[in-house]
């Protein structure tokens, strides 16, 4: 058989399928002759290549076009067929056709409707996600409706703390005795930065003790591995992310590796990593029972002591197990455990009770033992700035659409007296303002898939638009078509109501009272958008307040080193050798990092203290000499501690809060009791802001002399010596005397800076919202005053005539906006006074609210709006009255 | 003269319609434009520019005979218009004139 070769068959149906009708014949016979002749020429391997490229070149829509552009013509023809419904197709398509050519039309009017209503459909999107995310963290959990983590309150100097600290036996008291729960797994709190030691690579990572239920319970991905991954004691769980920083892409399961440069580990399954909102994060996970081999004390001592809060616990209630019972039941559970020493702990009550999962993200936040809330405050604050600036987007759509409407009511005549009913009007209208609402969705679409990277840096987070998703789509759509539709209800209404013999007799008699709902819309625009600047300028005000704050050390140029081991037993020639090598002043130990404070404690006693006295809580640093020095504190009264005196192994600093809590005059000297020992206050420190909020009240805090008790290594850099060279001198010998860990280290002012995270976040996030809603809201003017221009360019033309100068009419069409705009200012003043004073209670160290701020906002707003509406005053001010009144 | 303008590209195909003059469809004129432009050329560009040429009025079309190798389908044959040859005279003249304009330096002096 020797057939003629062919094109390739699917092809060739593709193109049949997507040339239009009156072009497919040419162009399939076309592509059939090139290809029989490319055959010839190249041989048909080649020409069917060659083929299916020019199918895809083919690809333009003037070659898929249903209609050929010629035949328009043909179209007049079907004039006679009087569509019936005005919801036939061909009206829609001619509604359609004359809403774009209205659009094109009216350019400057278009951009402005459409613009202004993606910006604020794109600020909503994007804000709607930012919830979204925030509402839905943690719900991957399956188990989400049933976890709880145990909370605790207690009450110290009067006020009822709530924490989840709890001491170690808990978690196995409630496993054991409570059958309320299907799965206890605990965890310690702590930072959790370990060595993970793999070859002669060092890694330090994150990750926590955990109980083995923990997999089940928080129904963690097993990847690859053990299904009970956590139950031998010297085992490691990966996640996917750490995994492959060890490994590569070498199989981790079985692979040995050291932790803390002393045990060796064991992987034993690989997780995937939480998403970004969870609350559980870790690099890898270790097993619970690992803590007793290796560190002996939580072996002997934790296990029965009641007392030393600093262990959490996760548990999981069964099935239809109400968590108001179970609080009842574990409610005392310490107490219980403490009746023999029960002075000093049933003093502060303590009463365990359940959090559950759905709160952890948005509601972590206890005052006196109840749940008050917590970071949904902000995410409410930003719904609410969300619907503002969509509503304020919507009132410019509405705004412009009635006063631009009014300037069609001729048209609207016109079609009337050729027969067109108010249903086909209502129909143009709404498809009109349907139409500016898609392409503004698309705009606002695009807006946000181009800020989304901004967005998500600066909410530090990985979100994306889900276009996959079905429901997202639904929503969008649902939303715009309800936008447009709602815009354009009342121009449809109002205008096709019109009688036409009066539009055409002698034009629309607008009434006084016709401007009326749309000044009503501007005074709520600009005072959404007034109350927005108001707040935005408060809590600017209120961040540079906590930066400005004095914090009683230098935090520049102070480095801190988690300690181990190693440094530890080497400290005395670490500290010599870092001092020689003159890139560093000072050096010295402490229990937390010089930003925070990771240690309180109360059962201090004082010359005149009562044993209630017992239960107040002290911030406690544990140092031993220079940390006065190596922090740069400037001391009160007293000295540091010193090497030139022996009885300072005893001694204790206070800062000033201490000195005031203890009611000491004389502080120097005196003599405090503490767990089992006398101590000599030797000096006293200012109050120092280590808070971990930097706008709290600082703490009364002890600073105790202990050798031994150390989590931290502080190094002050030579103020001479740039922080890089002293980096890199200090780095070898960090890596000589701490052979197991990589020199990780943190400077103390950006870790200070970073305790302004949410101020700033929230900072940013509500000066942009407040620039576009400003950046809105003028468009809306500017679109408004261009119309009030052309609307009384006749009343305009006469003034002039009659003398009336350019400022005259500046003045003439400048006045209404600014009555409208003082308006706003006076509502959204005490709305935004009483909104910011409740946001400002949460802050013990807070500005207040001055009422210069009002007034600059106030003189702002003027100052914009008459520049935006100035270019059209004064353009209709300049105009030829000869033009404007030649027409009659 | 607006709504007359001419694409780079559309001259270059009217001015192979024009010389391919009774045979002018839409494969010989990628052949003769791939000669000669050294380029390949798409079929695409070709037809969407050749009906963007009629529908400005500078060809004419109709139905041409049809041929085994083109699967017994018709060809479409284009002649230029009136309106189509002035047009190209007009970017002659255009072209003429500049070249004639330029000033001898202005190449170093090559341009005899």
């Amino acid at each position: 058989m020797n057939r003629k070769p062919t094109a390739p068959r699917w092809a060739q149906q593709l193109l049949k399928r997507i040339t239009a009708p009156h072009l497919r014949e040419e162009i399939q016979g076309d592509m059939d002759e090139l290809f029989q002749m490319r055959g010839q020429r190249y041989g048909y391997a080649k020409a069917r290549l060659l083929y299916v490229v020019d199918l895809l070149l083919l690809l333009h829509p003037r070659l898929w076009r249903r209609q050929a552009a010629p035949q328009v013509k043909a179209r007049y023809s079907k004039f006679t067929d009087v569509p019936k419904s005005f919801l036939h197709p061909d009206m829609i398509r001619s509604y359609l056709t004359i809403a774009f050519r209205n659009l094109v039309k009216n350019k400057s009017y278009s951009a402005i409707n459409i613009g202004g209503l993606a910006v604020g459909m794109a600020v909503a999107m994007l804000i709607g996600l930012w919830i979204t995310d925030e509402v839905s963290a943690n719900k991957h959990h399956k188990n989400y409706e049933t976890l709880y983590q145990v909370k605790m309150s207690q009450t110290f100097d009067g006020t009822r703390g709530t924490q989840d600290a709890l001491p170690f036996p808990v978690g196995e008291e409630l496993r054991s005795k409570y059958p309320d729960f299907k799965a206890v797994a605990m965890y310690d709190r702590g930072e959790g930065n370990r060595s993970l030691i793999v070859g002669n690579q060092k890694f330090l990572k994150q990750g926590l003790f955990i109980g083995e239920d923990a997999i089940d319970m928080f129904s963690l991905t097993i990847l690859n591995g053990n299904k009970n991954p956590l139950k031998e004691p010297y085992s490691i769980v990966l996640s996917d992310e750490t995994a492959h920083a060890l490994f590569g892409d070498q199989d981790p399961i079985g692979k040995i590796l050291k932790m803390d440069n002393s045990v060796d580990l064991k992987v034993t399954a690989v997780v995937a990593k939480q998403p970004q909102n969870a609350t559980l994060q870790f690099d890898y996970l270790l097993p619970w029972h690992l803590q007793e081999k290796i560190y002996d004390w939580v072996g002997k001592k934790l296990k029965t002591n009641w007392q030393n809060n600093g262990w959490g616990v996760f548990v999981q209630l069964k099935e239809g197990v109400d968590p108001a019972q179970t609080n009842a039941k574990i409610k005392d559970v310490i107490l219980s455990h403490t009746s023999n020493d029960a002075n000093a702990i049933s003093r502060v009550k303590p009463e365990l009770f359940l959090h559950p999962m759905a709160k952890w993200r948005l509601y972590s936040e206890f005052t006196e033992g109840k749940n008050t809330g917590g970071f949904i405050k902000y995410v409410r604050l930003f719904g609410i700035f969300g619907l503002f600036i969509l509503v304020i987007a919507c009132i410019n759509f509405m705004n412009l659409s009635t006063a631009r409407s009014e300037k069609r009511a001729k048209e609207v005549g016109v079609r009337k007296a050729v027969g067109s009913g108010r249903e086909q009007l209502i129909g143009q209208f709404l498809s009109e303002s349907t139409l500016i609402a898609f392409m503004a969705l698309v705009l606002a679409l695009g807006i946000v898939l181009l800020a989304m990277p901004y967005f998500n840096t600066l909410t530090e987070k990985t979100m994306s638009i889900d276009f996959g998703n079905p429901v997202f789509w639904c929503v969008i759509v649902v939303f715009t078509a309800f936008t447009g539709l709602l815009a354009g209800s009342y121009p449809a209404l109002y205008l096709s109501s019109f009688n036409p013999v009066k539009i055409l007799k002698g034009g629309v008699h607008v009434g006084k009272n016709a401007s009326l709902p749309r000044k009503i819309l501007v005074v709520v625009q600009f005072t959404f958008s007034t109350v927005l600047m108001i707040s935005t300028i408060i809590i600017y005000q209120q961040i540079q307040h906590g930066k400005n704050r004095p914090i009683g050390f230098t935090n520049k140029g102070l480095i801190s080193v988690n300690s181990s081991n190693d440094l530890v037993d080497h400290f005395e020639a670490l500290r010599t050798e870092l001092l020689a090598t003159g890139a560093v002043s000072s050096i010295c130990k402490s229990n937390s990092p010089p930003t925070q404070w990771w240690s309180s404690n109360g059962g201090w006693e004082w010359k005149g203290s009562t044993p209630d006295d017992k239960s107040s809580i002290f911030t406690t640093i544990a140092t031993n000499f220079d940390y006065i020095k190596t922090m740069g504190i400037k001391l009160k009264e007293g000295r540091d501690f010193s090497r030139d005196f022996t009885t300072d192994s005893t001694g204790v600093l206070l800062n000033e809060a201490a000195v005031k809590r203890m009611g000491l005059k004389h502080p120097i000297g005196e003599i405090l009791h503490w767990a089992g020992k006398d101590r000599t206050v030797v000096g006293v420190i200012p109050d120092i802001v280590v808070e971990w909020s930097p706008y709290r009240a600082v703490a009364p805090m002890t600073i105790l002399f202990e050798k031994n008790w150390v989590g931290f290594i502080c190094v002050r850099i030579n103020p001479a010596v740039a922080s890089s060279v002293a980096i890199s001198k200090i780095a070898p010998i960090f890596d000589k005397y701490n052979p197991g860990y990589p020199f990780d280290y943190k400077f103390a002012d950006t870790e200070y800076t970073k305790k302004f995270n949410y101020e700033e976040l929230i900072g940013n996030l509500s000066a942009i919202v407040s620039l576009l809603a400003i950046f809105i809201s003028c468009l809306g003017l500017f679109g408004l005053a261009s119309f009030m221009a052309e609307q009384r360019t006749k009343e305009i033309g006469i003034r002039k005539v009659l003398g009336a100068s350019v400022a005259n009419v500046w003045g003439l069409l400048s006045r209404d906006f600014v009555q409208l705009v003082i308006v706003s200012c006076l509502i959204a003043s005490p709305i935004a006074w009483y909104a910011m004073n409740q946001w400002l209670e949460s802050y013990t160290y807070k500005i207040d609210i001055q009422v210069g701020v009002f007034l600059s906002v106030l003189v702002l707003a003027l100052m914009i709006t008459l520049l935006t509406v100035s270019y059209q005053a004064i353009k209709a001010g300049l105009l030829n009255p000869v033009k404007s009144l030649k027409s009659e | 003269m607006k709504g007359t303008q001419l694409g780079e590209f559309e001259e270059v195909v009217l001015l192979t319609i024009a010389l391919l003059y009774d045979d002018a469809y839409s494969v010989a004129v990628v052949e003769e434009l791939g000669q000669r432009l050294e380029r390949p050329m798409s079929l695409g560009a070709v037809h969407r520019t050749m009906q963007r040429l009629e529908e400005k009025g500078l060809v004419n079309s109709r139905f041409g005979e049809s041929t085994a190798e083109r699967g017994g389908r018709r060809k479409r044959l284009f002649t230029v218009t009136a309106a189509g040859e002035q047009v190209l005279q007009e970017a002659r003249r255009i072209r003429n004139d500049l070249w004639a304009d330029i000033p001898k330096a202005a190449f170093g002096g090559g341009v005899a």
